[in-house]
């Protein structure tokens, strides 16, 4: 399980992106992160793996203490957190499997790595994920002859060979259309529950997050400003979050929505 | 999932085996027999390193004053050389340039540009001037020709480019006004290359003025004709003096040329 | 575009007097550069040399024909070294250039304030030298031959592939650096696994075009000693053998024609 204590970001420009941000995720639960542009969502969860450097405050992953961790003890650390990316940021000119094995950098020498030469393990798990989210018949193409939809499946199942215990999800479906958004999210709402992974999800579409997640916080220059589950997101609440807008569409929507998709 | 391991290797580049490795064998066969016959004289090379120590320790401290008179002589033809064949060589190049252009005239005219431009590119700087000293005798104005042709053979080719690359529309626009083909080149194609133009004409003054430096080697005039005097006399540290003049003032030029064709664009 | 009213009627022109004044300036100056730079250049020309040009032309175009074919036989070995010099050259450049690319890139370097600005200094002393001058230093170092050619082909590249590479590598997308990074990833697994991948076609381009520009190179290196086909010509000169200069230019001309439309191929099957 995350436990995030006294969090505080300030960039060298001056710029205060998140306040004194205490939380913990326990394992098996997905957490929605919600909050408008700017608010410091993609700041806190790349704080978590350290992708940027926190200025102060605790996050302990387990029993480790990510931000006091050395170079050696960063990489050991992060290979216990998987990733996923907007924009997918896979490398393009490697192939599906590359891109999963990539994933387990973390776990191999550089020369093994440098030629390839994965153990026969890694190489059972790269399989055995590219089967859960289904691109069996992927494997050696090159990531760039994907669609949208099959390369987030890529970056999941390159998360997932990490074995992690925790997920970062940085808005997984704010480059794809509706119907690929809902199958991502619940690939991975699906693949946390199977495996007991607690899961961080930056998400922009209210409504998505209300369909999917366990508990949601709100983020609002850089504080939390919300935390509980979905149900008591009102009107009033995302006009604390996201200022003052008719919300009642935004809210409605969500059983229409899981009709339809059900459908 | 089957119980049988599924192994997994990276796709090789080359599918074919065969081919895979009859490249592989053919690569390693060249490396090895080029570089046996690539004779390395090391008793010379030991005698070469006391005077690459002098040439370093020219580098050091450089001797600007004994050869002064030379060197500065020496900048300014190169200077001039550079100049001057950059002027010529774009009033030369913007016909040939149209010429070679396919999209505004005929094909004999295109054939003739074409040829043209392809000798020049062809040829080293260093062949056309060694031939044009034959003809014009030693001295600056055997390099200011080469660097003229040279000039042609590289604007003309990217300005046909250009030419081929604009937009259609206005041409159409004008041919069905009634325009005629000058009306045409001036009013629809001119106005779409001419920032680019600009452009390369620095980049290529810029590439002249390096060029001059080499020219005077094989006694065209300009600073590349003191450095090989220098070097000829075992002069290292005048030689290093020139050396260090040469890649300031490349420096220099690439960067005042790099602002202007900012500015340019 | 200025309209002038005079009366009642609007007159166009295409600039402003204003402008007008500062383009013709900018003409005239233009003109007075180049009369005074011809001057300055010109001052040591002896112009019955010039005049007499044409009738040099004519007299060793009359020798320079028909090639002397004969030769040939002389020339396939210096064709071979011009080839390897060449070859050669660019791998070594492409050994030494690829590291120094690394150490000058933002985004890769390990130090910006002091590495960086070394590795740049070392770029821009190669690329500042052109090939014939490296040649020229290095034969006197090392001898005349192959080897100084070789050495001086490298020397020049080394800078030009350096700065072409860096470039490629500052312009690449971090997002996979990130992904990368955040698998747990060492620095040298990130270069290996997300920054060589996206440089890869840049870095196979730029090695495959220097190479076609060292062929050039190195058909010239053999006049100030170099090795390479440069030495006949060299010597086809100075005996005034104009018939075989012919064929060696012809022989020059289609090495070059062929490694231009090689590089071609394999630049466009890279992209």
């Amino acid at each position: 399980m995350l436990r995030i204590e006294n969090l505080t970001k300030r960039y060298a420009t001056g710029d205060l992106a998140l306040e004194d941000v205490s939380l913990s995720v326990p394992s098996g639960q997905v957490m929605g992160l919600i909050g408008p542009s700017g608010a410091g969502k993609s700041t806190l969860i790349r704080c978590v793996n350290r992708l940027v450097e926190p200025s102060a405050g605790r996050v302990m992953l387990g029993d480790t203490d990510v931000v006091a961790a050395d170079r050696a003890g960063l990489s050991r650390v992060r290979r216990r957190m998987g990733m996923i990316f907007q924009e997918y940021a896979l490398v393009d000119r490697l192939t599906v499997m590359e891109n999963v094995l990539s994933g387990r950098l973390g776990y191999v020498g550089f020369w093994r790595s440098f030629f390839r030469r994965f153990p026969q393990a890694d190489i059972d798990r790269a399989f055995a994920v590219l089967d859960r989210v289904g691109l069996m018949d992927h494997v050696d193409k090159r990531a760039d002859a994907l669609s949208g939809g099959q390369r987030q499946r890529v970056g999941i199942a390159r998360a997932l060979v990490q074995e992690p215990e925790l997920l970062l999800v940085d808005e997984p479906t704010a480059s794809l259309d509706p119907k690929t958004s809902r199958q991502i999210m619940r690939l991975i709402v699906e693949v946390c529950a199977e495996r007991g992974l607690a899961a961080i999800v930056n998400i922009h579409d209210v409504a998505l997050a209300q369909q999917f997640v366990q508990r949601i916080v709100g983020l609002r220059k850089g504080q939390i400003v919300f935390d509980g589950p979905p149900d008591a997101l009102s009107a009033d609440v995302l006009t604390e979050i996201y200022g003052a807008e008719d919300w009642s569409a935004t809210i409605r929507k969500v059983d229409e929505e899981e009709e339809a998709v059900a459908a | 999932m089957t119980a049988a391991v599924r192994r997994w290797s990276p796709p090789p580049m080359i599918a074919n085996p065969a081919l895979r490795w009859a490249v592989y064998g053919g690569v390693v066969l060249y490396v090895v027999v080029s570089f046996g016959s690539v004779e390395v004289n090391w008793t010379r090379i030991a005698q070469g390193a006391e005077r690459a120590l002098r040439l370093l320790s020219g580098f050091l401290k450089p001797d600007f004053v004994s050869r002064g008179e030379d060197i500065w002589i020496g900048i300014q033809e190169s200077l001039t050389m550079a100049i001057t064949a950059t002027m010529v060589g774009i009033v030369i190049s913007i016909p040939f340039g149209i010429g070679a252009a396919r999209n505004v005239v005929p094909m004999p005219i295109y054939i003739f540009c074409r040829s043209v431009i392809a000798v020049s590119r062809s040829l080293h700087e260093v062949v056309v001037a060694i031939l044009l000293v034959a003809l014009v005798g030693f001295g600056t104005f055997a390099g200011f020709l080469t660097l003229a042709f040279a000039t042609i053979g590289f604007l003309s080719k990217l300005l046909a480019e250009d030419i081929e690359d604009i937009d259609h529309a206005p041409l159409e626009a004008l041919r069905a006004t009634g325009a005629g083909w000058w009306q045409v080149l001036v009013y629809a194609v001119l106005p779409q290359v001419a920032p680019r133009l600009i452009g390369l004409s620095m980049y290529r003054l810029d590439i002249n003025f390096r060029e001059s430096a080499v020219v005077g080697i094989v006694g065209a005039g300009g600073i590349g004709a003191t450095l090989n005097t220098a070097l000829s006399r075992y002069e290292y540290d005048s030689a290093a003096a020139v050396l260090v003049i040469i890649i300031v003032i490349v420096f220099g030029c690439e960067y005042v040329s790099g602002i202007i064709r900012q500015r340019a664009r | 575009m200025p309209v002038i009213t005079s009366g009642a009627t609007k007159i166009w022109r295409r600039r402003t007097t204003k402008a007008e004044w500062a383009r013709s300036g900018a003409w005239f100056a233009a003109v007075l550069v180049f009369v005074f730079t011809w001057q300055a250049m010109t001052q040591d020309t002896i112009w019955s040399f010039v005049w007499d040009a044409p009738t040099q032309a004519a007299d060793i175009g009359g020798r320079m024909l028909p090639p002397k074919w004969s030769y040939i036989h002389e020339l396939w070995r210096p064709l071979w070294d011009t080839l390897n010099m060449a070859t050669l050259g660019t791998a070594m450049a492409i050994v030494l250039a690829l590291p120094l690319a690394f150490l000058a890139a933002r985004n890769t370097t390990p130090s910006v304030a002091f590495v960086r600005p070394l590795a740049l200094l070392v770029i821009v002393a190669s690329r500042s030298v052109n090939a014939i001058i490296w040649a020229l230093l290095l034969v006197t170092l090392v001898g005349p031959g192959v080897f100084a050619g070789l050495l001086a082909i490298g020397l020049r590249s080394i800078g030009f592939l350096g700065k072409l590479i860096y470039e490629a590598i500052e312009e690449i997308s971090d997002e996979p650096i990130e992904a990368i990074r955040a698998t747990g990833a060492s620095r040298m697994q990130v270069l290996v696994w997300g920054v060589w991948p996206q440089i890869t076609p840049a870095f196979a381009g730029v090695s495959v075009f220097r190479w076609d520009i060292n062929i050039r190179e190195a058909t010239v290196l053999g006049l100030v000693g170099a090795g390479g086909i440069g030495m006949n010509l060299e010597s086809s000169m100075s005996t005034l053998a104009w018939n075989q200069v012919t064929l060696i230019l012809l022989v020059i001309l289609g090495t070059v024609v062929v490694s231009e439309y090689v590089s071609a191929r394999v630049r466009q099957a890279v992209s």
